[in-house]
């Protein structure tokens, strides 16, 4: 992907070089250039087209804002409910998740995850150990909402 | 427009603010260490940002003046808040706090003994 990028800021350099105009705007046209050329010469990478994972990047942002602010919502519940009926415990959540800074993002994503809280992980990174507020109706529900997640991690790295 | 600007800002302030008097009283109202945790990592983050946002909007739309400070001020509560809730409560377990008494479920009790069995 690195290389990809690298690839289209040559390409960028290459035509203000051909234009003789060294301005941003020149630099602009000849990226997008660039990005078309490397897209069609997409089968010859490795990786995927870089800008699909972009694409990827910027959708888990808007994940991560959508769940902030639905994180809210509940703890806002939670605390102004005027009797406290919360059942709180920790559980454990298996993840495939391999490499370090994946592990790292999915537990910032639950942490922000409405009423989920990473205390703990395994030494083998298998296993998150998380405390919710409440089991009985986030038990199941959250495992759906980490099975999107886990997608969209997998979607930037794949 | 200078009206629909205003009100934004308002908006945002007004919604920073409450929200972190929320995590204000979450941290008297809830029992333990873990559900406070839970308001202050996730309400605080959002009403910091909130507020740091409606600085942002007013100095930039009603002064002309664009702060890039207060974006990466927002960047960087959104990305440590999170950890900084994950380590609390991860130093509060390893030192032995115990969980509310109506808590339902402790899988960490069982980590040392997954470890053995795996190492």
């Amino acid at each position: 992907m690195a290389f990809q990028i690298l690839l289209n800021f040559f390409l960028a350099f290459l035509w203000m070089f051909l234009q003789v105009s060294f301005t941003s705007t020149s630099f602009i046209i000849g990226y997008i250039l660039g990005l078309i050329i490397t897209f069609a010469f997409r089968r010859f990478f490795n990786s995927r087209f870089y800008l699909w994972r972009v694409f990827a990047v910027i959708s888990l942002l808007l994940l991560f804002l959508k769940e902030l602010i639905l994180s809210n919502i509940s703890v806002l519940k939670t605390i102004l409910k005027p009797r406290l009926d919360i059942k709180p415990g920790i559980f454990e959540l298996p993840t495939e998740l391999k490499t370090d800074w994946e592990i790292t993002l999915l537990a910032n994503l639950i942490t922000l995850t409405p009423g989920t809280l990473v205390v703990d992980i395994s030494y083998d990174n298998k296993i998150l150990y998380i405390h919710t507020l409440d089991i009985p109706d986030v038990d199941e529900a959250v495992n759906d909402i980490k099975n999107t997640f886990e997608k969209a991690i997998m979607e930037v790295s794949r | 427009m200078t009206e629909i600007i205003r009100f934004l800002i308002g908006f945002f302030l007004i919604v920073g603010s409450f929200l972190t008097l929320v995590t204000a009283f979450g941290l008297i109202r809830l029992p333990d260490v873990y559900t406070r945790n839970h308001a202050a990592s996730k309400s605080a983050t959002l009403g910091v940002m909130c507020i740091l946002l409606a600085t942002f909007l007013f100095f930039f739309l009603e002064e002309g003046h664009f702060n890039s400070r207060l974006i990466l001020g927002i960047i960087f509560i959104f990305i440590t808040a999170p950890v900084a809730g994950h380590l609390i409560s991860r130093a509060a377990y390893n030192s032995g706090v115990p969980l509310w008494e109506k808590s339902v479920r402790d899988d960490l009790k069982g980590k040392q003994k997954y470890e053995k069995k795996n190492m």
